[in-house]
């Protein structure tokens, strides 16, 4: 007989030893997903998590899993913040958008310039535009009780809608032959978002990014908002005790979040992706979600399950081409990965007990 | 900075160098970046298939990669570049917005050859390749215009880009030709592929009275949401969708890649690849029209046939004059034919289409 019983805390040993075991248990269940495929799993496990790190392009891998993982990061950071004090923002995605619209937009009017000043004017103008766009549902719910969660999923549709009305009108290349899609910006010197060392994939996103896990670190550990952030989630009814003001608190953390939101949008749109697109977004607002989660709400967590996220992403590809697995399989594994870590959780939370049950 | 990226780049174009003839270029490498899944009875479907025809002509001669669902934009340009480092001496990407990618990673990788579908731009190792779909799109027109009874024709559109508008033109022209009081209702999928939103739209149009579906989406989920709506005419598009035959689909546009691949690998293999832009239709068989079936009234079939029978030996153009533009101004006079410019850049509605394209 097994059964569980509720810790009094979580377990801090478990709490660290779970994602490490989860991630053990996914290379077991996937390498037998891999070996009823057909494939080689040894082989897979290998692709997936060593090649990019270590094999022979590692020199090529290494750069891309920051540029994968730096948009996840920095989204992750900012819904963090909200998710601890139980202020769900779901519409990353939108504020993404928005982001790279408003800040590809606010460049692409001084074109051709090339003075200095047009990036950084596009840097504040991308975290603007994430900003107001997730100013809409936490206004709404201040003001008239809204659910953010309903309101900020629904605005990533419309934001979908207006990228691919500016891709294919107000931002179309006028030299792109009608066909939809901005100027590129990775051809603008002046609006690139380039490599700050060339190969090496650090682009100021992903610095950015890093900055942003430094200063979430020190706001939750040693600021007054980080530990109003904590408490409100902890205890909303101590919190107000605490003279914590919930308007205030949900103003600013739905901004923070749509503000980095924004801000991955435009490094995105400026580097990596290069130019404004009907398929620009990629669902980075979504699985920044799951990286918030996978890192525990921590600026540290997010950091490694951001970079952990990128790999499987990364080496996800690297086995499809190589060794001819479908792209679901790959998926299936990712969702594995996530399953297994969501299901360790009960070890961080309930103690397992063998035998009968005691009487008591 | 400028020195740093020089010594990257020299750097990337060596480990390229080592990288493809490693295996002393035993065999030749060819890619292949799918925009959707292969088992999607469409678009990639039909690319994959090319695929497949090249290592079936060549053998061990041959190895091909793939990779499938890869989304248009940044994670495009890491799959190519993954493909090239991983010693490809040919990739074909088959998506209109793998176009930039296509570009940036060609520039990266002087020695491999690249081949992008529908796209504009070239470069000394980056081709284009597109199939005339719309002379496709004319026999369709010619069908659903004798088919329908609602007098209402739905198309489901993907994005607004030449390649679409071409097809709703040259579909509409040749319905509104056999049937003057044909209406077309056009639904914008913003996708290629999305078996939910094109069976959504299906229905939509199915509601607003369309009994003939066009459809310039890979999928054939808008086959299925005709089945279950009955008595609505589709056609395949992309791949011949023949399990939905003999009704609701009654024809299909079927885009033959195999020939091109095959060809464009063996110009590889004897070293005379060159960057060519390349826009073949139904004389060389690039599009073949899927089987009409008995649903179609057999002198409408038999028009069609003709149809395509005057436009492999060049007799018939689609685009032929008198035309009008939507505004009512001229486009063709009479007995003029569209040059290729003009419809590789094709931004109009012709004359009688109803709404605007969307900006």
């Amino acid at each position: 007989m097994v059964r569980l019983e509720q810790r009094p805390s979580p377990s801090a040993f478990w709490t660290y030893a779970t994602p490490i075991l989860a991630v053990l248990a996914t290379m077991v269940a996937g390498g037998v997903l891999f070996a009823l495929l057909g494939t080689n799993p040894v082989a897979v496990i290998r692709t997936i998590f060593w090649d990019p790190l270590f094999g022979e392009f590692a020199f090529y891998y290494r750069g891309q899993l920051l540029v994968k993982a730096g948009p996840l990061i920095l989204i992750a950071i900012g819904l963090s913040m909200g998710f601890r004090a139980g202020i769900w923002n779901i519409g990353a995605e939108g504020q993404y958008i928005m982001g790279a619209i408003c800040g590809a937009g606010a460049g692409l009017a001084f074109y051709p310039s090339e003075s200095f000043l047009i990036f950084p004017v596009m840097i504040i103008a991308g975290a603007l535009g994430g900003w107001a766009w997730s100013m809409i549902p936490a206004i709404l719910k201040t003001r008239f009780g809204t659910n953010e969660i309903l309101v900020s999923l629904m605005l990533v549709y419309v934001a979908e809608n207006i990228l691919a009305s500016v891709s294919s009108g107000l931002l179309r290349n006028p030299e792109g032959q009608g066909f939809p899609g901005s100027r590129n910006l990775r051809n603008w010197d002046a609006a690139a978002n380039t490599e700050i060392i060339t190969g090496s994939g650090m682009h100021w996103g992903v610095v950015a990014a890093f900055i942003a896990v430094i200063l979430a670190y020190i706001t939750l550990s040693r600021h007054m908002l980080g530990f109003q952030i904590r408490l409100t989630g902890e205890s909303p009814r101590a919190a107000r005790f605490a003279s914590v003001n919930p308007t205030a608190l949900i103003l600013i953390c739905m901004g923070l979040s749509g503000a980095l939101a924004g801000l991955a949008g435009l490094f995105e749109v400026a580097g990596p992706a290069g130019q404004i697109s009907i398929d620009f977004n990629s669902g980075y607002g979504f699985t920044a979600i799951i990286v918030a989660f996978l890192g525990r709400l921590n600026p540290i967590g997010i950091l490694l399950a951001g970079l952990l996220l990128a790999l499987t992403y990364i080496g996800g590809e690297a086995a499809q081409s190589n060794l001819g697995l479908p792209s679901a399989a790959i998926q299936l594994f990712q969702g594995m990965l996530l399953f297994f870590l969501l299901a360790m959780d009960v070890f961080a939370n309930f103690r397992l007990r063998f035998g009968r049950v005691g009487v008591s | 900075m400028k020195l740093t990226k020089l010594l990257a780049t020299a750097a990337m174009t060596l480990g390229l160098a080592t990288g493809a003839f490693a295996d002393g270029h035993e065999k030749t490498k060819v890619g292949f970046v799918y925009v959707g899944p292969i088992g999607d009875g469409g678009w990639t479907f039909e690319h994959n298939e090319g695929r497949l025809a090249v290592e079936e002509a060549f053998g061990d001669k041959v190895e091909t990669i793939y990779q499938e669902n890869v989304p248009e934009g940044a994670d495009a340009e890491r799959v190519m570049t993954q493909m090239a480092l991983g010693g490809a001496d040919l990739i074909f990407t088959t998506s209109f917005g793998y176009m930039d990618p296509t570009i940036n990673v060609a520039a990266k990788f002087p020695n491999v050859k690249f081949e992008h579908a529908t796209g504009y731009k070239r470069a000394d190792n980056v081709s284009t390749y597109s199939a005339r779909f719309y002379e496709g799109r004319a026999v369709q027109g010619h069908i659903a215009g004798k088919m329908t009874k609602t007098n209402v024709i739905g198309y489901i559109a993907s994005f607004p880009i030449p390649e679409v508008i071409r097809g709703i033109n040259a579909a509409y022209i040749h319905a509104q030709k056999v049937n003057p009081d044909v209406e077309f209702k056009i639904i914008w999928a913003y996708t290629w592929f999305d078996p939910a939103k094109e069976a959504d739209a299906a229905k939509a149009l199915i509601e607003q009275g369309a009994d003939v579906i066009l459809q310039h989406t890979d999928s054939t989920a808008p086959q299925a949401a005709a089945e279950q709506a009955g008595g609505v005419v589709t056609f395949g598009q992309a791949s011949d969708m023949a399990e939905y035959a003999p009704f609701p689909r009654v024809s299909s546009i079927i885009d033959n890649w195999a020939p091109y691949y095959v060809a464009r690998t063996q110009a590889v293999m004897d070293g005379t690849w060159e960057s060519v832009d390349t826009w073949d239709g139904i004389p060389t068989g690039m599009v073949k029209i899927g089987e009409i079936t008995d649903a179609v009234p057999a002198e409408v079939k038999a028009e069609a046939l003709g149809m395509v029978e005057a436009m492999r030996t060049g007799a018939y153009h689609p685009f032929t004059g008198p035309l009008k533009k939507q505004d009512g101004s001229d486009w063709l006079a009479e007995g003029e034919v569209a040059d290729d410019g003009t419809l590789a850049g094709m931004a109009f509605y012709v004359e009688g289409l109803t709404g605007e394209i969307p900006q």
